[in-house]
């Protein structure tokens, strides 16, 4: 009895819906049944998804901001597209998962060395600083494959990539979902997760505490660029072309408005906050034609806006205290105090507000403490 | 005499960078945030000129002194509602709410003028001739113009009253409120010269070349920010040492053909190998928290 | 004779020309419970960030059980098992109190669990994860902060946000434990209990105790040896009651 009650459901509320969405699109599918406009909803959401949870880890997690989410895409896409054009070439038809599955890998690898790279400066570098790096980068990454001679990527026309399985590639697209969502939330789960948050909560704490703060700094930054490599694959695969004007830095926004909206430090939040920006986005494309395209813009800066204010704002603590459906509920439910829970069970509770001031503030330089007059030299 | 060409050329889009730096350092001083809508501001002030120049024929200076006062307006407008109700709130919120501001400024814009380029034509400036050598008109005017504001606004922080209160409030904004200073006014007329600098880069902007679309900011807007950020943010030579720097740069880049491609990357490696040697910029006061 | 544990040789640090701290000589045997004293701005603190890794000191070199940490890094001396807690408190705020102490304890080898099977969630890390939160919940214990383990750490009321401090610093195993004011703004009966904590914790963790206070009586009434530092120099140094009689702290002290 008490074993079942120590049942952790909770956890994997996600991981059930997914599968079951996975399934139940997966057998229509597979059918045929389904049109074309919900597949490429379907596959477009699995790409969001992704990135929204890869790059969660970074700002709500690490809390540093990135702004060069789209650049890792970008290398991810890129190398995807030309490892699978060049394996199709010489494998021929018949391989397409396998084919599929390398280019993965290599999209994914490429960008993570890309997240090794940005990962350096941000041992150094904290908050603003970080976020105009990671910007840089991204510009950088989308300048450089415009740039470079048609031959290597097709210059700014785009690189030519492959579209496999056009009806099912939304399946492989959501069990990719279900792997990152399980290793990203397995990693913060762990011991190493709370390292990472402890880094988030005080840098100078969590060196005094022995936390190995530049391993896990960069940790996290590979393997979020990783899975930010993986959507980029998984993208040029819905695509004839990858462009380079996709992956700019208005793209990397977007992804930050999933990951705002859904709650920074929330993983489920940020697949929420995906999937409804992508149905919006398709369905705004739909109704608002022409002119009004613009009133998409204009309503995502305004929700961004508000919602930050309104979570935010020092002034709206009481209100936000008294609205706050957590604590509407905790009335309902009466409540012993006389009773202590593990809260083993409620890992989900990884905190999920960043509050304190002095996590983004740049005067923080903690690692390169203050030179004295004369440098101390180690004795030989 | 090639050389020298593309230095001044690289110098007066360097000022112009430097304008919009300065906006973004100003700020950053005083109210520790990044407002990211600045380059945008720039975007107002170029369709302020557009509306009052070319559909109101009005003379070009008075289109400029209107372009400064509403590009002022908005900013103090920016600060009251979306930044003033986060003093306080973690830095992170108040980036993304400037990073929406931005995105809201781009796409109201959008809606009013359509996305079509609007045509800007306020001088023709031709060229100067000095001997055998000849220079744009609009070099020199842009030049000498920034020159006089970036003099102007040094002195303006160092000898008056408003500005010595800047500097107090930049140091320690509490302190600063202990001794009388009102920090909120600090605040709004800091953002309000910001933005009028903002007007004055926008005015060179289309002086440079006329059309002005929704996105005019975005792009000088980033790569001030950069100029700002390595030049040591918060810090006014800083922001004016990192605006020529990237105009020189830039102009230097585009020489040759096989570079000119490369330009951003280029300015943005500079950026990330600056911060790497020195993490607070060239001119930036290095800080660090009390253990 | 017990063995030393720490040991400070000439150190010294200066700031843009300000001595902070300089000549400072210290030998700290186990299991002592050792006072650092003086007004404020005397350099206590930074002693501390000195030992810790915070600071490099400009002159002399300190020891851990015979081994020199000079200019080592914040986390190998911690390693190394010299673990402190802060002036003003430093806790992961967002976190459970218990996790705050989990985060204490990851470094140690008996909870080693590598990246892949975390993500992989292999059996080892389920191991892990619970033996980790039965001795968080051991050291919470002594402590008292058992009850609280679950309720978020910047919930806590100050005195007990400084007993989280220690614990935390005490799941890192530490050979010596470094308090900067542990007593401060805790009011009389919080402060008998935290000395009843702390000796406790020297008990049962065997551990030396370094310790910075304003507080007279805490100290005299704790600390076996002192030194009493003044504008970064030493006053005195040697048994507690000693040290305290000595006409220059006193003078340091009450002035005149």
């Amino acid at each position: 009895m008490s074993k079942f009650r120590n049942v952790k459901w909770k956890q994997y509320v996600a991981y059930l819906l997914l599968i079951a969405a996975t399934c139940y699109f997966g057998f229509f599918g597979l059918q045929r049944s389904l049109d074309r406009i919900t597949t490429i909803l379907l596959e477009k959401a699995a790409v969001a998804m992704i990135l929204a949870v890869s790059l969660n880890l970074v700002v709500g997690f690490l809390g540093e901001l990135s702004l060069g989410h789209a650049g890792f895409m970008c290398v991810g896409a890129y190398l995807g597209a030309k490892t699978a054009v060049a394996l199709t070439a010489s494998m021929g038809p018949g391989n397409e998962l396998v084919i599929l599955l390398i280019s993965l890998l290599v999209g994914g690898v490429a960008a993570a060395v890309c997240g090794v790279v940005i990962g350096l400066p941000a041992l150094r570098l904290r908050g603003d600083y970080l976020a105009i790096v990671t910007l840089a980068f991204g510009e950088i990454v989308r300048s450089i494959f415009e740039n470079l001679p048609d031959e290597m990527f097709g210059g700014s026309l785009g690189q030519q990539a492959v579209r496999y399985i056009r009806h099912h590639l939304f399946i492989i697209g959501f069990i990719l979902v279900i792997l990152t969502l399980a290793i990203i939330q397995n990693f913060i789960r762990s011991k190493h997760g709370r390292a990472v948050t402890s880094i988030r909560d005080s840098e100078i704490a969590a060196r005094a505490t022995g936390i190995n703060v530049t391993k896990y700094k960069l940790m996290v930054f590979t393997i979020s660029a990783f899975f930010a490599g993986i959507a980029g694959v998984l993208f040029s695969f819905t695509q004839n072309k990858v462009q380079p004007t996709t992956f700019d830095y208005n793209y990397s926004i977007e992804i930050l408005v999933m990951v705002v909206l859904g709650g920074m430090g929330s993983l489920n939040g940020s697949l929420i906050a995906a999937l409804l920006i992508t149905y919006l986005n398709e369905q705004l494309q739909i109704v608002l034609t022409g002119d009004l395209a613009v009133l998409r813009g204009l309503m995502y800066a305004l929700v961004m806006i508000l919602l930050v204010i309104y979570r935010n704002a020092p002034a709206l603590k009481v209100f936000r205290e008294k609205a706050s459906i957590k604590n509407l509920l905790a009335k309902l439910k009466t409540h012993d105090p006389s009773k202590i829970h593990d809260d083993e069970a409620s890992w989900d509770r990884v905190p999920t507000k960043i509050m304190v001031d002095e996590v983004l503030s740049v005067d923080i330089q903690p690692q390169s403490p203050y030179t004295p007059d004369k440098q101390w030299k180690e004795e030989k | 005499m090639k050389f020298l060409e593309t230095l001044l050329n690289g110098l007066s889009s360097g000022s112009t960078y430097a304008m919009i730096a300065l906006g973004y350092t100003m700020v950053y001083g005083i109210a520790k945030m990044l407002n990211f809508a600045h380059g945008d501001v720039i975007m107002v002030g170029g369709y302020t000129l557009f509306v009052t120049a070319m559909t109101m024929g009005m003379h070009p200076l008075v289109a400029l002194l209107l372009a400064v006062i509403c590009c002022a307006i908005l900013g103090v407008t920016i600060e009251k509602l979306a930044y003033k109700p986060l003093r306080g709130a973690s830095p992170l919120a108040v980036l993304i709410t400037a990073i929406g501001m931005s995105y809201l400024l781009q796409s109201m814009a959008q809606m009013i003028f359509g996305s079509a380029d609007r045509m800007v034509r306020l001088f023709d400036l031709g060229k100067i001739n000095i001997g055998s050598f000849r220079i744009s008109a609009y070099t020199v005017v842009t030049l000498s113009c920034s020159a006089v504001i970036m003099v102007a606004l040094s002195l303006f922080v160092k000898y008056t009253r408003i500005g010595r209160a800047m500097i107090a409030v930049s140091e320690d904004k509490a302190a600063a409120q202990l001794m009388g200073i009102n920090v909120n006014f600090i605040i709004t007329i800091t953002f309000a010269i910001g933005s009028a600098l903002a007007a004055f880069a926008g005015f060179f902007m289309v002086l440079k070349s006329p059309p002005v679309n929704s996105t005019l900011g975005a792009m000088p807007g980033i790569k001030a920010f950069t100029a700002a950020v390595i030049g040591g943010i918060g810090s006014i030579p800083g922001a004016m040492l990192g605006g020529i720097l990237m105009g020189v740069v830039e102009s230097f880049a585009q020489t040759s053909p096989v570079i000119a491609p490369f330009t951003v990357a280029i300015e943005f490696s500079i950026l990330i190998v600056i911060l790497l040697v020195r993490p607070s910029g060239i001119l930036g006061k290095k800080r660090r928290e009390k253990v | 004779m017990a063995e030393t544990v720490l040991k400070i040789e000439n150190l010294g640090i200066s700031f843009g020309g300000l001595k902070a701290v300089q000549n400072l000589n210290l030998e700290i045997k186990e299991k002592q419970l050792y006072g650092l004293v003086g007004p404020n701005g005397a350099g206590k603190t930074t002693v501390f960030n000195m030992i810790t890794g915070v600071y490099k000191p400009t002159t002399g070199t300190f020891y851990l059980c015979g081994e020199n940490l000079t200019g080592k890094s914040q986390e190998t001396i911690n390693h190394k098992g010299i673990a402190r807690t802060f002036q003003n408190i430093r806790l992961f705020n967002n976190m459970t109190v218990i996790r705050n102490v989990m985060v204490g304890l990851h470094n140690q080898p008996e909870y080693k669990c590598g990246m892949f099977t975390s993500m992989l969630r292999l059996p080892r890390h389920f191991k892990v994860e619970k033996a980790m939160r039965q001795r968080a919940k051991e050291i919470l214990e002594v402590v008292g902060l058992l009850e609280e383990r679950n309720s978020l750490a910047c919930n806590l009321p100050y005195g007990k946000q400084r007993k989280l401090e220690i614990a935390r610093a005490l799941a890192t195993s530490p050979k010596l434990l470094c308090l900067d004011e542990p007593a401060a703004g805790m009011n009389p009966h919080e402060t008998q209990e935290l000395m009843d904590i702390i000796r406790l914790i020297r008990e049962q963790f065997n551990v030396t105790i370094l310790l910075i206070e304003h507080d007279m009586k805490f100290v005299s009434g704790l600390c076996d040896e002192l030194t009493v530092l003044n504008f970064g120099t030493v006053l005195a140094q040697g048994e507690t009651k000693e040290a305290l009689q000595d006409p220059e702290v006193i003078r340091a002290y009450i002035g005149g």
